[in-house]
């Protein structure tokens, strides 16, 4: 594991202020991990993220970049290696997404041709088409769409390292439920190394590769994996943070593709009665309705296939609405679950095509597995310890 | 009436050189205000005390009566176009000032923060950033100094300045003709209240023409 970030006794204290901001921290981020710092209001976190890309001067301690002391160094250049979403979004209202977007690759002097290529690319990447939105200006976009343009103008020099203070805040829980969804899938292609702000345990479980609990002044209560975190809170701060339902929360940590998919019957949705009655009989339960491109439409059993004669596969039955893809978490999958007609969710690719599907006893078996690995795991650790 | 319009008939092109020379003098006296206003605005609105000190230096020379600043500027700066617009740049410093004060001011600090993040230089933010954003509130003050401004600029003619005030003085002081007296005063005001409306298209036009689409 190598480690891009360290933080070395790292003081801020403001003027005229009794108590130091940040107390002493001392970190390590390693390279390619999403480390997310999380913790009460006020406890330090922005200034903490300002320290690392000195928008904030410490007032001791050191700041390595891939063992390069960067205390010192010419902070306009440091800044434009270093990705950063601030809290508050910030984009320029005056400027055009894509002059938002070029704002560092032009500070680095890269030629038009690159810049142009580069903003696609990106715009691309966010999910938003680049002939509608490059002219447009921030007022014309919704909060979402401004959000992940912040998240791209951070991204556009192509950094190693990004700062992201609270990037999905101040929006609904669906569509920053996306864009969290959205960011793990690029994070997975890019692989940066991203320290990220927030003050909800339950983004930071979800997007953490580790997790540093800050308490005031930013003490670190715990560093850890969510995991361990999760199963062994260090103190009675930590446990309370978490707060109940640490075993739900367990639920957000893994996501569909991590475990193993059941098979149902199927049917196309143009099959005869005598095809549906035989995929039926191999099983008592319900076949499921796939149209032309094997997206799930209906659930179909045999009462259905009785009661209702003439009508096509796709006018009978229950809708078959509870759809998830891979790399949903078991949580939302669950959920999903529960709030659906029956009682089973339908994994789908990014095309809609049908995968498999996912029932209650398959979420149990996984549950029960992870709790075995992490009980293993601790007794490995405390063995190492003692 | 109808004589004031045949006089306007036989006159216009006198009208119309005055008026050509009194909208250059506004012109160049708001320019150089600008100038040097939007200077005075970028080196202070961060800090209370020179802010303070320049706002109410240029809110005094407001408070100077026009035929006094004319009669002082005199000594030093002879007759004709000088004095005239050095005190109008006088008179048109404070709206400039303040508006760029208060535009700079007005700017979201996360916007400019967000900019520092990302590696833009103090100068660099300043053009590319605050004073792009502030230039609406700017040009609003450039249009109250203009309209200040084309007022007094007729009472330069006191101190021989170019412009409309000359016909005005001409016909205040010929007592004696009233018909001619009252048509050279009433061509000067017309003038000046139809520069004024000029000026004001003319505002109209460069704040559509200057200003991002993306704060209007
Ligand atoms: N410029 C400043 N001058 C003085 N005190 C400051 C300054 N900036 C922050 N502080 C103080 O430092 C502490 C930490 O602030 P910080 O903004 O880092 O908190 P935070 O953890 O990001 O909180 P939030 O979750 O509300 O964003 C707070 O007590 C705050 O009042
Ligand atoms: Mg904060």
């Amino acid at each position: 594991m190598t480690i891009k970030i360290r933080l070395e006794n790292l003081t801020k204290r403001f003027p005229g202020e009794r108590e130091p901001a940040v107390d002493s921290l001392s970190m390590e981020i390693p390279e390619g991990e999403i480390v997310i710092l999380v913790g009460p209001s006020g406890c330090g976190k922005t200034t903490t993220m300002k320290l690392i890309n000195r928008l904030i001067e410490p007032t001791s301690g050191r700041i390595f970049l891939e063992d390069e002391d960067v205390t010192k160094v010419d902070p306009d250049g440091l800044r434009r290696r270093i990705g950063y979403v601030i809290q508050q979004i910030g984009l320029f209202p005056h400027m055009t997404i894509y002059e938002n977007i070029a704002t560092v690759p032009k500070l680095l002097g890269w030629n038009r041709a690159q810049i142009s290529a580069r903003v696609d690319e990106l715009l691309t990447t966010i999910g938003m088409d680049p002939a509608t939105y490059r002219s447009r200006y921030p007022k014309e976009l919704s909060g979402g769409q401004r959000q992940r343009v912040g998240v791209a103008r951070a991204m556009s020099a192509d950094p190693d390292v990004m700062l992201m203070d609270e990037p999905f805040g101040a929006i609904d829980p669906i569509t920053r439920d996306r864009l969290q969804n959205e960011f793990l899938r690029i994070q997975s292609e890019i692989k940066k190394t991203i320290v990220f702000v927030t003050h909800d345990i339950d983004e930071a479980i979800k997007m953490g590769d580790r997790i540093a609990i800050l308490r005031d002044h930013s003490h670190i209560a715990q560093y850890d994996t969510p995991e361990a975190i999760l199963v062994d809170p260090a103190d009675d701060f930590v446990a309370e943070f978490i707060g109940r339902g640490a075993g739900l929360k367990r639920l957000n940590l893994s996501r569909v593709n991590d475990i193993e998919m059941s098979e149902c019957a199927t049917v196309q949705a143009g099959a005869d009665r005598d095809e549906v009655r035989r995929a039926l009989g191999e099983t008592d339960r319900c076949v499921l309705v796939l149209d032309e491109q094997r997206r799930p439409r209906r659930w179909v059993n045999a009462d259905h296939l009785e009661l209702v004669g003439g009508r096509s596969l796709t006018e009978i039955g229950l809708p078959a609405d509870a759809v998830v893809r891979p790399y949903s978490t078991l949580s939302d999958t669950l959920n999903e679950m529960l709030v659906a007609d029956y009682a089973t969710a339908i994994v789908v690719g990014d095309d809609g095509v049908y995968q498999g599907v996912i029932d209650i006893d398959t979420i149990n078996e996984a549950v029960r597995g992870m709790r075995a690995a992490e009980r293993s795991r601790l007794a490995d650790r405390l063995g190492e310890g003692g | 009436m109808s004589e004031f319009i045949s006089y306007l008939e036989s006159h216009w092109d006198d009208l119309l050189e005055l008026g050509i020379a009194h909208a250059l003098v506004v012109a160049v006296s708001v320019a150089i205000a600008t100038v040097i206003g939007v200077a005075l605005g970028i080196a202070t609105y961060r800090t209370e005390r020179p802010r303070e000190l320049v706002l109410a230096i240029t809110g005094f020379f407001l408070t100077i009566p026009s035929l006094a600043l004319f009669g002082l500027l005199i000594s030093p700066l002879g007759l004709g176009w000088p004095p005239v617009a050095v005190a109008l740049v006088m008179y048109a410093l404070l709206p400039i000032v303040r508006n760029t004060v208060v535009g700079l001011r007005e700017v979201d600090p996360a916007i400019v923060e967000s900019a520092q993040g990302m590696g833009m230089g103090r100068a660099r933010r300043l053009l590319r950033i605050e004073l792009p954003l502030a230039w609406p509130v700017i040009m609003t003050g450039m249009r109250v100094s203009t309209v200040i401004v084309v007022g007094i600029a007729a009472i330069g003619a006191y101190v021989n300045g170019p412009g409309l005030g000359e016909d005005i003085f001409r016909g205040l002081r010929r007592i004696g003709n009233p018909e001619t007296a009252l048509n050279l005063v009433l061509g000067g005001l017309l003038g000046i209240v139809v520069l004024a409306i000029l000026f004001d298209l003319v505002y109209v036009l460069l704040s559509r023409l200057t200003t991002s689409r993306g704060i209007r």
